[in-house]
């Protein structure tokens, strides 16, 4: 699988899922793991460019897809994604545990719907869970981020 | 003019790593580490008969299977965190239990693998007989103590303590009206997205053993295990990384996992590593909430309040290794920002078998405030004096302050608010909140609340400068997300004279400052501030009197600003900090740019040694904040909620916060704080719901059935603030962290009960809660799910007095 534009080979444990393949192979830990059954979407990566919940898929299954982790949209001596920048703005995180999970989820929304209605906006953000910010600011970072993609 | 950082929107100096997935939360340590599991008791109450371990150890990849037996510390009671005279039968588990388990998800055996995978397979191989016993899972029930917890504690009552203000009987029986009700709050859970983890590594040839915790105090953790391993503390260090949000159960200490880590890791010579998984979370880390209140309660045509009595039982879960803490917090919180001149609240803690409970944000005080609240609604029903006014009626008034509630506080002293206005707050958020949305089965709710914050004992802060220019700065507390780099960074920045971007802040580790005492309790602002503010003041002094020597001036006259020590009034006489740095060593350093700006200020001679009786090097120091008592933030909140008169589903219309609490460093972190805790208020209130089966079984221990809200169920959220500064400490700060939490459930219920006529009198609430509760409203002759356009109608259901 390509994960973040570099080729890996494949686990050798079967039972590995793709969201600990990450993490504990690959060393990419910015990917997190806050329920193992799919609810939370912390652990959210793109698989072809579109949001998946890595802690649902087996890492073999990923086997001749694209992943894309947090780590993989901007390298460190670049500037922050404009999804990344926007959450920055509007203090759109807090603790941090599960904006990875956000912000690559937002990423796919935007891929999908480059400017999206308040409705779109709603429902792209609705498969995460975040306990500290009440999602207000979250919703103002997704629209910030749209401003900055447009720039 | 330089910049006032303290007040100022700063945007926050730990996003960059976190947003880029650089964060280090402890499960990303790894170093080799060896995994772990629980096997856990799956009955809620039972005896052990038998342990058989054999298979498990043979099993592929197992390091180490540790049952009681095993440990040196397996016959010891965990510790009892905070010891009251009315605890009486304070009792606390085992590491791992040998004999009875009392909750459900109890550890019982504790297993180190080389993966998880392989830990999990042996857990499966573990062999635990149980005998199972009767069980208490309600408080109620507790109470009623038809079984027992634990077989030498009589009546299930952990403690009980009374205490009174006036003459609550004869008040009373004066009152031209009473009524009696009783409210119950259920459990809760904080359910932080990152769970806990534990992971150690053993040092034989340094000695040193390293703790990485996802705990809310890490100071606490290290003295405990210097104690329990027969360590010097500075042979343990303990570090809190990135945590993935706290909100009170990270700091209880010490979960078994605590213990057991850093034990298999010095038994084994390798790094180990635990990581909870959210069943687990559910089943095995602290919750609150649950109490049940019976009330009574005097007052006269006008709507005022004459007496209130509250007999309360607090389930204390199977164990109280926190002590009484939450209920000693309600029993203070209940009378709020309202004036009660007899007050008299009584209080059992009830052993049931469930997980113990200890803080969870808010921690006592939401179900206060949905008691107090809750009175007040059914006074307006009862007198006709509308809902407003009741409270303007009873609200101590601005002039009032000190106000001392008479009962005793968390920290020993008697609650004495310290200031506030809370009409003020009162009458913003009316105006906030506007007029009553068009349609039908439209409620409105408003709740005022006081917060104790900022209890002690203290906090400590280190901050030096380098000889870069940069500063550093430490505080034992960890941050959980509370943006304690940024907002210690303003603090500094504005007393040394420079950007915030040049503090960097270390937060939660024993190795940058090993004193202090935990992040709870909304007292992270109030004293590692202020901590921060005496150890840079400290800072800021040193370096004038450095300073001093070499621009041949009076320290008096010096000030700090952009970077440099320079002359009040003449800026062209100064040096850099970071030159002042230099000059604060006596040795000197032969690379950096401090060095060259100092030569030009070479050491001019002065007698006696370099460094005079009293001095120390470096322009560093560590100062502490202890605070003379809590400061007592407060707010308001209102809303207006529509209820599908067929579904009950809850759509929240409006909902407005107005919060004082006292001087705001940081606006953009304080408004995080608010609306992440309304959002864990309206979870709370409304979605979250603990089910419990009569087995002692959580039937929902996973994200799919216990509905923590989706950005879909919480509103946009209307914040305003005014400041009324606290008296009790330098920054004039209080502190917010739980605010946001308090009065949800008051709110929400007034406006729920508003809009389809049922009575409220419980949290949480649900459709199939109101729905059940419409119908037998409705057959008791009330008006039930029928819909009441406005409370003001002749057909609003009144409740008459007892």
């Amino acid at each position: 699988m390509k994960v973040n534009g570099v080729d890996h080979p494949a686990p050798s444990d079967a039972r590995r899922l793709l969201s600990d393949h990450l993490r504990h192979d690959l060393g990419l830990t910015g990917t997190h793991v806050g329920c193992e059954h799919g609810v939370c979407g912390c652990c959210t990566v793109l698989l072809d460019g579109a949001p998946v919940r890595s802690c649902l898929m087996l890492a073999v299954q990923a086997e001749g897809h694209e992943v894309t982790t947090v780590e993989g949209l901007a390298r460190d001596d670049e500037p922050l994604h404009p999804v990344q920048q926007a959450f920055h703005e509007c203090h759109g995180l807090q603790c941090g545990f599960c904006t990875p999970g956000f912000v690559m989820s937002v990423v796919g929304l935007l891929a999908q719907h480059p400017q999206p209605t308040s409705q779109q906006v709603e429902e792209g953000i609705a498969g995460n869970l975040c306990r500290c910010t009440g999602y207000a600011s979250i919703r103002r970072a997704v629209n910030r981020a749209v401003e900055l993609k447009g720039k | 003019m330089t910049t006032r950082w303290f007040g100022a929107p700063v945007q926050r100096v730990e996003d960059d790593r976190l947003l880029r997935g650089h964060g280090r939360f402890t499960d990303d340590i790894d170093e080799g580490a060896l995994e772990c599991c629980f096997v856990r008791s799956p009955y809620a109450h039972a005896r052990i008969t038998a342990i058989d371990v054999t298979a498990a150890r043979e099993m592929p990849g197992v390091v180490a299977v540790y049952t009681a037996a095993d440990l040196p510390f397996g016959d010891t009671d965990l510790p009892l965190l905070i010891p009251h005279p009315n605890l009486t039968h304070g009792r606390t588990q085992r590491c791992l239990a040998s004999d009875v388990v009392r909750y459900s998800g109890e550890a019982v055996a504790f297993i180190v693998a080389e993966s998880r995978a392989q830990a999990e397979d042996a857990a499966d191989a573990v062999q635990v007989e149980y005998d199972p016993l009767p069980v208490v899972i309600t408080p109620e029930a507790g109470a009623q103590a038809e079984h027992l917890v634990h077989d030498d504690v009589p009546g299930n009552v952990a403690a009980e303590l009374v205490q009174e203000v006036g003459d609550v009987a004869a008040a009373l029986k004066a009152a031209p009206h009473t009524m009696r009700r009783t409210f119950r709050f259920e459990r809760g859970a904080a359910a932080p997205m990152e769970g806990r983890a534990v992971w150690a590594r053993w040092d034989g040839r340094e000695h040193k053993l390293l703790v990485y915790d996802s705990t809310q105090s890490p100071t606490s953790i290290r003295g405990g295990l210097a104690v329990l391993f027969g360590l010097r503390e500075s042979d343990v260090e303990v570090v809190a990384p990135d945590v993935g949000g706290g909100f009170g159960p990270k700091i209880m200490l010490f979960y078994p996992d605590e213990l057991l880590v850093p034990f298999a890791a010095m038994q084994l010579g390798r790094p180990v590593k635990w990581t909870e998984d959210r069943q687990e979370h559910f089943t095995a880390v602290n919750q609150e909430r649950g109490q049940v209140h019976d009330v009574e309660w005097g007052f006269d045509d006008e709507g005022h309040i004459l007496a209130l009595d509250d007999d309360f039982i607090h389930d204390g879960g199977a164990y109280t290794p926190y002590g009484i803490i939450l209920p000693i917090i309600t029993a203070a919180q209940v009378p709020g920002p309202y004036r009660i001149p007899n007050y008299r609240v009584r209080f059992r803690d009830i052993y049931t078998n469930a997980i113990p409970t200890s803080p969870y944000r808010g921690a006592g005080r939401p179900h206060a405030c949905f008691v107090m609240e809750r009175v007040l609604d059914t006074v307006s029903d009862v007198t006709g004096v509308d809902r407003d006014e009741v409270r303007r009626r009873n609200f101590i008034q601005p002039d009032e302050f000190p106000y001392e509630v008479g009962v005793v506080w968390q920290d020993g002293n008697i609650v004495l608010y310290d200031s506030g206005n809370y009409p003020r707050l009162f009458e913003r958020a009316l105006e906030m909140l506007g007029p009553r949305p068009e349609g039908d089965n439209i409620g409105r709710g408003i709740a005022v609340y006081v917060e104790g914050t900022g209890v002690g004992p203290y906090e400590g802060a280190h901050v030096q400068v380098l000889v870069s220019g940069k500063v550093v700065a430490a505080t034992g507390i960890p941050n959980q997300g509370q943006a304690h780099a940024t907002v210690w960074a303003q603090i500094i920045a504005d007393e040394l004279g420079i950007n915030v971007a040049d503090v960097e802040v270390t937060s939660g580790d024993t190795r940058r400052l090993p004193w202090g005492v935990g992040t709870f309790a909304s007292r992270s602002a109030v004293t590692a501030g202020n901590a921060m503010y005496v150890a840079a003041r400290m800072v800021a002094d040193k370096a004038k009197s450095i300073a001093a020597d070499h621009l041949e001036a009076d320290p008096e006259d010096l000030e700090l600003v952009d970077g440099q020590v320079r002359v009040k009034g003449s800026p062209e006489r100064g040096m850099p900090l970071a030159a002042v740095a230099v000059l604060s060593n006596p040795v000197r350093y032969a690379f950096g740019g401090g060095t060259e700006a100092a030569t030009q200020f070479a050491a001019k001679p002065r007698p006696g040694p370099p460094l005079a009786v009293g001095e120390q090097p470096g322009l560093e120091a560590t100062g502490y904040y202890s605070p003379p008592g809590s400061t007592w933030a407060s707010g308001c909140h209102a809303a207006y909620v529509r209820l599908d008169p067929k579904t009950f589903r809850l759509e929240i219309l409006k909902y407005v916060v107005v919060h004082d609490c006292g001087r705001v460093i940081n606006p953009l972190v304080l408004q995080g704080q608010i609306e992440g805790g309304v959002a864990q208020g309206i979870g709370g209130a409304f979605y979250e719901r603990l089910a419990y089966d009569a087995d002692g079984q959580l039937r929902n221990a996973s994200f799919m059935e216990f509905l923590i809200p989706y950005a879909t169920e919480i509103p946009p959220i209307e914040i305003d603030h005014f400041e009324t500064p606290s008296p009790l400490n330098p920054l004039g700060v209080k502190g917010a962290g739980e605010a946001g939490v308090i009065p949800v459930g008051a709110v929400l219920a007034s406006a729920i009960e508003e809009a389809i006529g049922v009575p409220v009198t419980e949290m949480p609430q649900s459709p199939l809660k109101l729905y059940e509760a419409a119908l037998a409203t409705a057959k008791s002759g009330l008006s039930g799910i029928r819909r009441l356009k406005n409370p003001d109608s002749p057909d609003y259901p009144r409740v008459s007095p007892s």
